[in-house]
């Protein structure tokens, strides 16, 4: 097919061979993952910087307002200077915090969040490791963030972060199921957990369109569901600055804050990834098939452009749940999850595994 | 028997759960101190504890001419100043039976009206923003700052405006005045579906309001609440129909009754408002007489020994002045009473056993503005 001329396996094979043949294998190692870990470093670095002011501008819109318009051209460099105001400020902490623990959560949270970009592929051969069971380890490292922010709460030795952490816990843990369910109806269709494979199989159809009306269902409750996990409005509970203060990471400042602020939007960057590799085909160009014209024009567009397009797409929508909805009760917000989103997301299952069994996908 | 089995569960029992909510709290829109005990996220106890922008304006007010009296009184509810100072004229023009021109009579109902609709936008942006819908609260203002152009051009001041004197107006309105107004009418009408679609008819927000924070109609009576608080539980206490003052008894609008008692029939009360102000200021704008924008006064004015009250209808309730004179050219007691400060006592009484989240839309829907409690 006409994408893999961006191909990325063969450069990156040959940056692994030179390597190789210029060092000992065990120095090798060490040079690839530190190389690995950087690029890796900067990209977290950019994305967060990128999404912080790429919500601003997307907020401003919905309200009528600019936005960020005055540090560089349409502001573009606003989030550097806010970033490098963070990280000029003061700890303060409380003095009664547990000191251990309450240092270690923004680490926990932000570790989690960078945990999981590792096995998101961004184009072809383009992934840091390519897990046989991809899914399972994204929701697995995703989920584990809700122990940094309960230790937060906790440590923090304050009322409303403890508010905070309990509503975060019970949300987190509760949607959980969602995520993982409104995934595994695609993981019935595809076969597979593991990404490559995954976004190979949607070479000629992505399965939101293969699995017709499961499928979309499955990619409805999805984002709600993901937009829940990751703690964003409307589903924001935990923060919830008009009753709690900032919740759980009331007592953070400077840095320790931005560690807290930089997670939330890189786990949403990650959700909307694994939306776009799941549902919308990651990384493989759209292709209808037998309009072979119109899938050689799409295969001219690299897969890295593919992408971000698609993610960017996903992170719109999140963002614009967030800027015109109003904030859930944490009863609702459980009820939504029990007894609605679960219950669907079941039974979608159920479908989309006769709908397979039936062959009446696409 | 050994009675250390039972130490444990007594002890949890004991353990009540204290949190400050303010002075410095993000939904208390000011300083008002509200002592939550909670169970869980559940409110079993609130109490309010104001003064922490207390002010002495009723003293100060001993202290000043009446005309004087005017510009503190803008600092009380500061979102509805012009119908405060509507309150403070009205009790001078009564006392010394002056008859104001109807010139005045009329550009102090539109101004009063506008005032009612720039108050509701506030409170319709701030109630958004508390539960959560950052959004309304630019809408809210964006709207509200076209109120606040006109206003500047014709009082000079955007806020704090103190227009209205003991027997008139500061000024004449300005040239544009009347041609702004029915501008602003026009796009508001438009406008006011938008605010519609972004958060009355929002299922979220529905689920929230409806059913919470039950005010009964007997509760409302006794308690004193007043305004669109009070009128969201069926209690008729429209100043504007009952003790008809300025152009109020010769202008045709409703007075909006909500039964339900919730915090949705208040906030659907203020909605209707707003409808109702753009009607009465529609049918004023076009007939304002000519004449003078002011009555004769004597520069120093006395009031006659004696008592004197005097009730408006503001953005949040009556508010009423009570004045003791001795003759003098300052009054010997003044006393305001505030609608907030009433609408305030009923928070501990209908939040009860209702969540933290609830407590935000209830005090939001009761529309505190707590300089006027404190004063």
């Amino acid at each position: 097919m006409g994408y893999s001329r961006y191909d990325f396996t063969p450069l990156l094979h040959s940056i692994d061979q030179w390597l190789y043949s210029v060092m000992s294998p065990a120095w090798a190692l060490i040079v690839e993952l530190t190389l690995i870990g950087l690029a890796f470093l900067i990209f977290y670095a950019l994305v967060g910087l990128f999404l912080v002011y790429a919500e601003r501008k997307v907020c401003g819109f919905i309200q009528n307002r600019v936005g960020p318009n005055r540090v560089g051209k349409y502001g573009i460099f606003q989030t550097i200077a806010d970033f490098i105001k963070l990280l000029m400020k003061e700890l303060i902490g409380t003095k009664d915090a547990d000191k251990l623990l309450y240092n270690i959560a923004p680490y926990i949270v932000i570790i989690c969040s960078f945990m999981a970009i590792g096995a998101i592929p961004f184009a072809q051969g383009l992934l840091a490791i390519d897990f046989d069971i991809g899914i399972l380890y994204i929701i697995s490292v995703s989920s584990l963030s809700v122990i940094g922010v309960l230790l937060a709460g906790w440590s923090s030795n304050s009322k409303y972060p403890l508010i905070g952490a309990m509503r975060s816990g019970a949300q987190i843990i509760s949607y959980e199921l969602s995520v993982g369910l409104s995934l595994l109806t695609i993981i019935v269709l595809a076969g597979t957990m593991q990404f490559s494979k995954i976004v190979m199989a949607q070479e000629n159809g992505w399965f939101i369109f293969k699995g017709h009306i499961p499928a979309i269902i499955a990619f409805i409750l999805y984002v709600i569901a993901s937009t829940a996990e990751t703690n964003r409005g409307p589903f924001d509970l935990a923060e919830a600055e008009s009753e709690l203060t900032a919740g759980y990471h009331t007592e953070y400042s400077g840095i320790k804050f931005a560690f807290f602020y930089l997670a939330e939007y890189m786990n949403m960057f990650i959700v909307a990834s694994i939306a776009a590799t799941v549902f919308l085909g990651g990384w493989m160009p759209l292709h209808i098939p037998a309009w072979n014209g119109f899938n050689v024009v799409m295969d001219y567009i690299p897969p890295v452009i593919w992408y971000f397009m698609k993610t960017a797409f996903v992170i719109y929508i999140i963002m614009l749940f967030k800027w015109t909805f109003p904030r859930l009760r944490i009863d609702h917000l459980l009820t939504l999850e029990w007894k609605y989103l679960l219950p669907i997301n079941l039974v979608n299952i159920l479908f989309m595994a006769l709908i397979v069994l039936l062959g009446w996908h696409f | 028997m050994n009675k250390d089995i039972n130490a444990p569960a007594k002890q949890a029992e004991e353990v009540e759960y204290h949190v400050n909510m303010g002075p410095q709290h993000p939904s208390t829109h000011g300083v008002l101190r509200l002592c939550l005990t909670l169970e869980g996220e559940i409110i079993e106890k609130l109490e309010p504890h104001c003064g922490y922008i207390h002010r002495g304006i009723e003293k100060m007010c001993e202290k000043d001419t009446y005309q004087q009296i005017i510009h503190l009184s803008d600092r009380t509810d500061y979102v509805a100043a012009h119908m405060n100072n509507h309150a403070v004229c009205l009790l001078v023009e009564n006392a010394l039976q002056i008859e104001v021109p109807e010139r005045v009579k009329y550009i102090r109902t539109i101004m009063d009206e506008m005032t009612r609709i720039q108050s509701h936008l506030l409170w319709w942006g701030c109630y958004g923003m508390d539960l959560g819908g950052m959004t309304c609260f630019f809408y809210g203002f964006r709207d509200r700052e076209k109120i606040l152009d006109i206003w500047e051009e014709t009082t000079g001041a955007r806020f704090l405006q103190s227009y209205y004197t003991p027997g008139g107006l500061m000024q004449d309105i300005h040239p544009n005045f009347q041609k702004r107004v029915k501008e602003f009418l026009k796009y508001f009408s438009k406008k006011l579906s938008d605010f519609d679609n972004i958060l009355s008819n929002n299922v979220i927000f529905l689920e929230r309001s409806r059913g919470v924070g039950y005010l009964s109609r007997e509760d409302a009576i006794n308690y004193g609440i007043t305004g669109p608080s009070g009128r969201g539980s069926g209690f008729a206490c429209d100043v504007r129909k009952r003790f008809p003052y300025s152009m109020y008894d010769k202008v045709d609008f409703k007075e909006i009754l909500r039964d339900e008692g919730d915090t949705l029939a208040r906030y659907q009360v203020r909605m209707d408002e707003m409808r109702e102000s753009m009607h009465i200021i529609e049918q004023l704008i076009d007939n304002i007489p000519a004449g003078d924008y002011s009555a004769k006064m004597k520069p120093v004015i006395k009031l006659p020994e004696g008592e004197y009250y005097q009730r408006v209808e503001t953005a949040r309730g009556e508010l009423g002045i009570y004045c003791i004179s001795d003759g003098n050219k300052t009054p010997y007691r003044w006393k305001f009473r505030s609608p907030c400060f009433s609408n305030l006592s009923v928070l501990d009484r209908i939040s009860r056993k209702c969540k933290i989240a609830d407590l935000i839309a209830i005090s939001g829907s009761l529309d505190l503005i707590i300089p006027d409690i404190d004063r």
